[in-house]
């Protein structure tokens, strides 16, 4: 590990800064913001930031990134998506034909607590981060609502699906990237590390 | 809900949908056709009204609070969030906002103002709100006050950028000038800027607002969106420019493109080919004084 790997933030719209502050604060990895194939190819692993899933769809459509991220995503490129992120990898999505990524055999449902008013915290047990819950930020969020075979469910709020894992795939309906906990980055650096020492599987 | 350590409204929560729409473009809109035409060009969000500003500065007369039946078509016509104004003071206008459910509140001068001396105290709410400014002290008296997201004024309904340039280039140089400061003459920066002084302390540290920085008032082109973006601002607001253009569609689409890659000229030139007529746009220096938004709230 003499070269510091590098972590791709999609840069179309969202909080893409505050994902970048994340990844540089694990001290493991540095951030590139990601708005063509060019800089796409130059990373590692890909974070999908929180956003409008529909302005960051539209966009990928438009641009041709969308094909682009998910030919790298079948050769193995991990990818970790937050709220909109989750929207955007999920196969399928409630009552929408809106454009997304379609990579992860989950389907979620957009808006699903309510509008911003019902936004909320608590405190989220995910085993796979570490002994301590991690403090959900929700914030007009998702949640999955069917999450196909291959799809390991890492946590959930009450009884809705909240962190799944697919293979290289991972995704939160909350906001790690708002709260100053590092564990979930952390992990996905770990992750890209893997990835790219062993780049054939997944 | 039963969870125990469940908290709603949170001021994370608030300020957490502000950098959600960062780096979009929120869009007014008078119509559901108007919204879904928003959605689909790609907007972040939409502002739910019964005029546009260029319209409310033509009819003249007070300008309030949309009817809510306007709101809840626009609400339910779109899945992105829907913004509604209340006037400057009128905290019952903002509770019937927050009834209504609308995600975000814009105390706005676009109004007109229900209180000379004091703005809505936005703690208080739920919902988390947005308020123009002209310079760093406005923007951080209203950010004490709980505002969750900071605009420029500009001039709302002109099709005219300058004032919005000024009141942009007058934040990040104030910024600038704070961060330069030595730690014992903040306060009286403080009190010079009329500024709470626990936020031009934070300022001086961080280098930038305490939340996030957007740009309104007289954005009506690509190349307009471009320029607010590299100023500083960290999404647009564009009111009349869109549905006062002759092609709202492509209009929208191509400041939406022009948001992400506002510093890409060669993406700006492409987008801004064959848009049609901009709205109709006014110097803002033939404006009567009582005929300025930016001027109203303090």
């Amino acid at each position: 590990m003499s070269e510091t790997i590098r972590i791709g933030v999609l840069g179309l719209q969202g909080d893409v800064e505050a994902h970048c502050d994340a990844v540089i604060r694990t001290g493991q990895a540095v951030p590139v913001v990601v708005r063509d194939r060019d800089e796409l190819a130059a990373v590692a692993g890909l974070i999908l930031p929180g956003g409008e899933s529909t302005t960051i769809g539209k966009l990928l459509d438009r641009t041709g990134l969308g094909a682009a991220i998910a030919a790298r995503a079948r050769s193995g490129m991990p990818i970790y998506g937050t709220c909109a992120g989750m929207i955007l990898l999920a196969t399928a999505i409630c009552g929408s034909q809106q454009p997304r990524l379609g990579l992860m055999d989950i389907e979620v449902e957009r808006n699903a607590f309510g509008r911003q008013v019902d936004s909320f915290e608590a405190d989220i047990a995910a085993p796979r981060f570490g002994a301590t819950p991690l403090r959900g930020v929700f914030i007009r969020a998702p949640y999955v609502r069917r999450a196909g075979a291959g799809v390991e469910v890492l946590a959930s709020y009450e009884t809705r699906i909240v962190a799944v894992e697919q293979g290289r795939l991972l995704a939160t309906a909350f906001h790690p990237e708002l709260t100053g906990d590092l564990r979930v980055h952390a992990y996905f650096v770990r992750q890209c590390m893997g990835a790219v020492s062993a780049p054939q599987i997944g | 809900m039963s969870d125990p350590t469940t908290e709603k409204a949170t001021w994370r929560s608030k300020v957490g949908l502000a950098e959600m729409l960062k780096g979009g473009v929120i869009m007014d809109v008078v119509t559901p056709e108007h919204a879904r035409i928003a959605e689909e060009a790609g907007a972040v969000a939409v502002m739910a009204l019964e005029r546009v500003p260029a319209d409310i500065r033509a009819t003249g007369g007070v300008a309030r609070m949309s009817d809510p039946k306007i709101i809840k078509e626009i609400m339910a016509a779109v899945s992105i969030p829907v913004m509604a104004k209340a006037r400057i003071g009128h905290f019952a206008e903002a509770q019937i906002l927050e009834a209504l459910g609308v995600d975000f509140i814009d105390e706005s001068e676009v109004l007109t103002p229900a209180d000379e001396q004091h703005h809505i105290n936005k703690h208080a709410f739920k919902v988390p709100f947005v308020c123009g400014c002209r310079d760093l002290g406005e923007a951080l008296r209203r950010i004490g006050e709980g505002a969750a997201m900071i605009r420029t004024k500009g001039e709302a309904g002109t099709g005219n950028v300058v004032e919005a340039v000024r009141h942009m280039r007058a934040v990040m140089g104030g910024i600038r000038r704070l961060q330069s400061m030595s730690e014992d003459e903040l306060m009286a920066a403080a009190k010079e800027m009329g500024a709470p002084y626990d936020l031009v302390v934070e300022v001086h540290k961080t280098g930038k607002l305490p939340v996030p920085n957007f740009s309104a008032g007289g954005i009506a082109t690509p190349a307009d969106a471009s320029l607010m973006r590299q100023l500083g601002a960290e999404a647009i607001f564009v009111g009349s420019g869109i549905f006062k253009s002759s092609d709202p569609p492509a209009r929208a689409k191509a400041i939406v493109t022009a948001c992400t890659y506002y510093d890409r000229p060669e993406v700006l030139a492409e987008v801004s080919e064959g848009l049609g007529e901009a709205m109709f746009s006014i110097d803002v220096r033939k404006l009567d004084d009582q005929d300025r938004m930016a001027s109203r709230g303090w």
